[in-house]
């Protein structure tokens, strides 16, 4: 059974619609991650979860009651807000026993539940502290905590790391990978990290325009997405895009890349990916979308049976990152972005030859930038 | 200001040395206005006559305070201010714990439990602080009337809440909107009701803005002259009825010592209030918000 169902769900705020139509359902113990630019809706579709905001229709079903117009409390969520939203009168030890102090269990209880949370959040030195007095990262492991101390059905995550420095975030990241390892829990949380949608994900919910564009498990949403949008959207240096013309080519196709005044690049379209709809768009504009990583180093060897194909072109910039180096290269009328090995020796303005792994390309219309192929 | 770095250099010390020199003139000329009267009101009513306004007492008395406040005539009766004092305080200090509790919760709901015309009642809010006290003075006596409290201590209570409540409303509103929302839907998850959460959430972050609305409240209701001479009967006036009285009751020669006793005594609480208070009223006036 689904811990919790959204179903058909709408939000609108005076004429403006924030949701429209948003269904999703995950199974206990799932991590759902809502990710999309901001303004999307996902924050909207937390309070709505969380009974904060009414929906304007639709229903929402936890554990499979429906509790559309149960308040806030009596839904059994917990919730960890951007700001962290720490009582700030209280101190920590006090901030975290009030949601049990409001649920009437017994005082020697909330102490060992505070006693127990302090102890995974290691924050057992900062109990008797007002919020104040708190770096942001202790901030965010006593929000955590007040999170962590009841035991709801649902936890809800809205950009808990965002405040938090490069470091401190990867060291949560992974914290709170364990802690869902450990407790099992449905979570849904939203963020704006890929590393972290990507690492954290059982499933993934891209958002636009209070859509959901696509769901499906974090390796579906990179490798297989529905549209452009959820292409350019996930990945970082995002997706290159390029144009194209399909042309068919003995039984097969190939992508002509129109190149002002150089020769056309022609990529050859695996047989084993040509699906039905193709033959439509024969001869006509087409986006071609390639991952940087897509690319590699001539001599590099692609994994398996695939060869990959061999294109050349002059780059442009040269960027290393330390782990590997980002090449920017024109390629017909637009710049790519290429992911090479840390090794490659290049300057700017040399001529390079790329090996294209086009058995993970993705095709797309020009027009409706829906997914072709 | 400690931390401003600036070149003590003679030029600027003779700016500052003036801009002080200006700033002690212009307190000065601020303050003569008490000073003298506290002068007045210690000198025995022969040197008042003999010398000027600005002339130090020569034998201070207190008989002109005693006076005001046991003896002097206000109107009909002799009996001084001090009996007017103490129903002031009983009509000032409900007035203000009452105006300032429903001010917190009116800005507290307006702000954190929002329903549909909320704004539109916050506007009919401020502008209850625009309405002129004479506009009110018929309706009002009508309505006291109705309710069988005209000329009491409930009454006079009655009047200055329902006038206060405007400006403690604005005065919470406006802290309130400073407090994030999360808060309170933090605790709305943790299971805390409308109440608890005011209560155990809000109340102790408010208190520079309850400084702010009990200072203002205070002086407000207890300079308040219109409403006490309309609206009391002779023992439930308020201090500032019977100081007008006492300084309109001619028995002969003038007594200036006891008027300006009895106006310093009627003016001390306030007096009192801001010198103890007044540093968390600017505090408060100028807090925009307490970070979470
Ligand atoms: N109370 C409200 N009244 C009117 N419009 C609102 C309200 N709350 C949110 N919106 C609008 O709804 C849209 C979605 O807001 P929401 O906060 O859900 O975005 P988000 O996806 O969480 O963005 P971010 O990533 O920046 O946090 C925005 O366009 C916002 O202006
Ligand atoms: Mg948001």
């Amino acid at each position: 059974m689904a811990a919790l169902e959204i179903h058909n769900v709408r939000k609108e705020f005076g004429s403006e619609q924030v949701l429209k139509n948003v269904s999703i359902s995950i199974d206990s113990g799932e991590f759902l991650i809502l990710v999309g630019p901001s303004g999307c809706g996902k924050s909207t579709l937390m309070n709505a979860i969380a009974g904060l905001e009414p929906v304007t229709s639709g229903n929402i079903y936890i554990d499979g009651e429906d509790v559309t117009w149960r308040t806030p409390a009596d839904r059994d969520i917990a919730m960890v807000f951007q700001s962290y939203a720490l009582y700030p009168s209280m101190t920590v030890r006090q901030n975290i026993s009030f949601g049990l102090e409001m649920r009437k269990v017994p005082k020697a209880e909330r102490e060992q539940a505070v006693e127990r949370v302090a102890d995974l959040l290691q924050i057992t030195h900062l109990l008797e502290r007002k919020p104040a007095q708190l770096s942001g990262g202790q901030r965010q492991r006593v929000a955590m905590g007040r999170a962590l101390a009841r035991e709801p059905k649902v936890y809800l995550f809205d950009e808990p790391l965002s405040n938090l420095d490069a470091k401190l975030r990867v060291d949560m990241r992974t914290e709170i990978k364990k802690l869902h390892q450990r407790l099992g829990t449905t979570i849904v949380y939203v963020t704006h990290d890929q590393v972290e949608a990507m690492t954290l994900a059982d499933c993934i919910a891209v958002m636009r325009d209070g859509n959901i564009l696509q769901l499906g498990t974090p390796d579906e949403v990179y490798n297989n997405p529905v549209d452009m949008f959820v292409a350019g959207f996930m990945g970082s240096p995002s997706m290159n895009f390029i144009r194209a013309t399909l042309e068919a080519a003995g039984d097969g196709y190939v992508l002509r890349i129109a190149t002002p005044g150089e020769d056309d690049v022609l990529l050859p379209w695996p047989s084993e990916r040509n699906v039905a709809g193709l033959v439509e768009q024969l001869d006509k504009p087409i986006i071609l979308g390639l991952r940087p990583e897509h690319f590699s180093e001539e001599d590099v060897r692609l994994s398996e049976q695939a060869e990959g194909t061999l294109m050349e072109a002059k780059v442009s910039v040269v960027e290393p990152t330390g782990a590997d180096i980002l090449l920017r290269l024109p390629l017909g009328e637009q710049e790519i972005t290429a992911r090479v090995g840390p090794k490659c020796a290049i300057a700017p303005g040399e001529r390079l030859s790329l090996r294209v792994d086009m058995a993970r390309a993705v095709l797309f219309d020009a027009e409706t930038e829906q997914r072709l192929a | 200001m400690a931390n401003v770095i600036r070149r003590q250099t003679p030029a600027a010390r003779l700016g500052r040395g003036l801009l002080y020199g200006v700033l002690i003139l212009a307190a000065l000329f601020y303050i003569l206005p008490l000073v003298v009267m506290l002068m007045t009101s210690v000198k025995p009513l022969s040197e008042i006559s003999a010398g000027t306004l600005l002339s130090l007492p020569q034998n201070p008395t207190l008989e002109p305070w005693a006076k005001a406040w046991g003896e002097a005539c206000t109107g009909m009766r002799c009996d001084g201010i001090g009996g007017y004092f103490w129903n002031s305080f009983a009509i000032v200090i409900p007035a203000v714990l009452i105006s300032t509790t429903i001010g917190a919760l009116n800005g507290y709901a307006l702000t954190k439990w929002r329903f549909k015309g909320s704004e539109l009642v916050f506007a009919l809010m401020l502008f209850g602080c625009f309405i002129p006290f004479q506009v009110v003075l018929l309706p009002m006596a009508q309505t006291l009337g109705w309710l069988g409290i005209s000329s009491s201590r409930a009454g006079l209570i009655l009047v200055h809440v329902v006038f206060g409540i405007a400006f403690t409303t604005l005065f919470f509103r406006n802290f309130y909107v400073g407090i994030p929302n999360e808060l309170v839907s933090a605790a709305k998850l943790d299971g805390a009701g409308f109440f608890r959460i005011f209560w155990r959430i809000l109340l102790p972050v408010s208190a520079p803005i309850i400084v702010v609305s009990v200072i203002w409240q205070f002086t407000q209701i207890w300079n308040d002259f219109l409403f006490g001479v309309a609206f009391s009967a002779h023992n439930t006036q308020p201090v500032t009825v019977a100081l007008n009285n006492l300084v309109n009751t001619s028995t002969g020669v003038r007594e200036y010592n006891v008027d300006m006793a009895a106006a310093m005594i009627a003016a001390l609480p306030t007096l009192v209030v801001y010198v103890l208070a007044g540093k968390y009223f600017v505090r408060g006036l100028t807090a925009g918000s307490v970070k979470g």
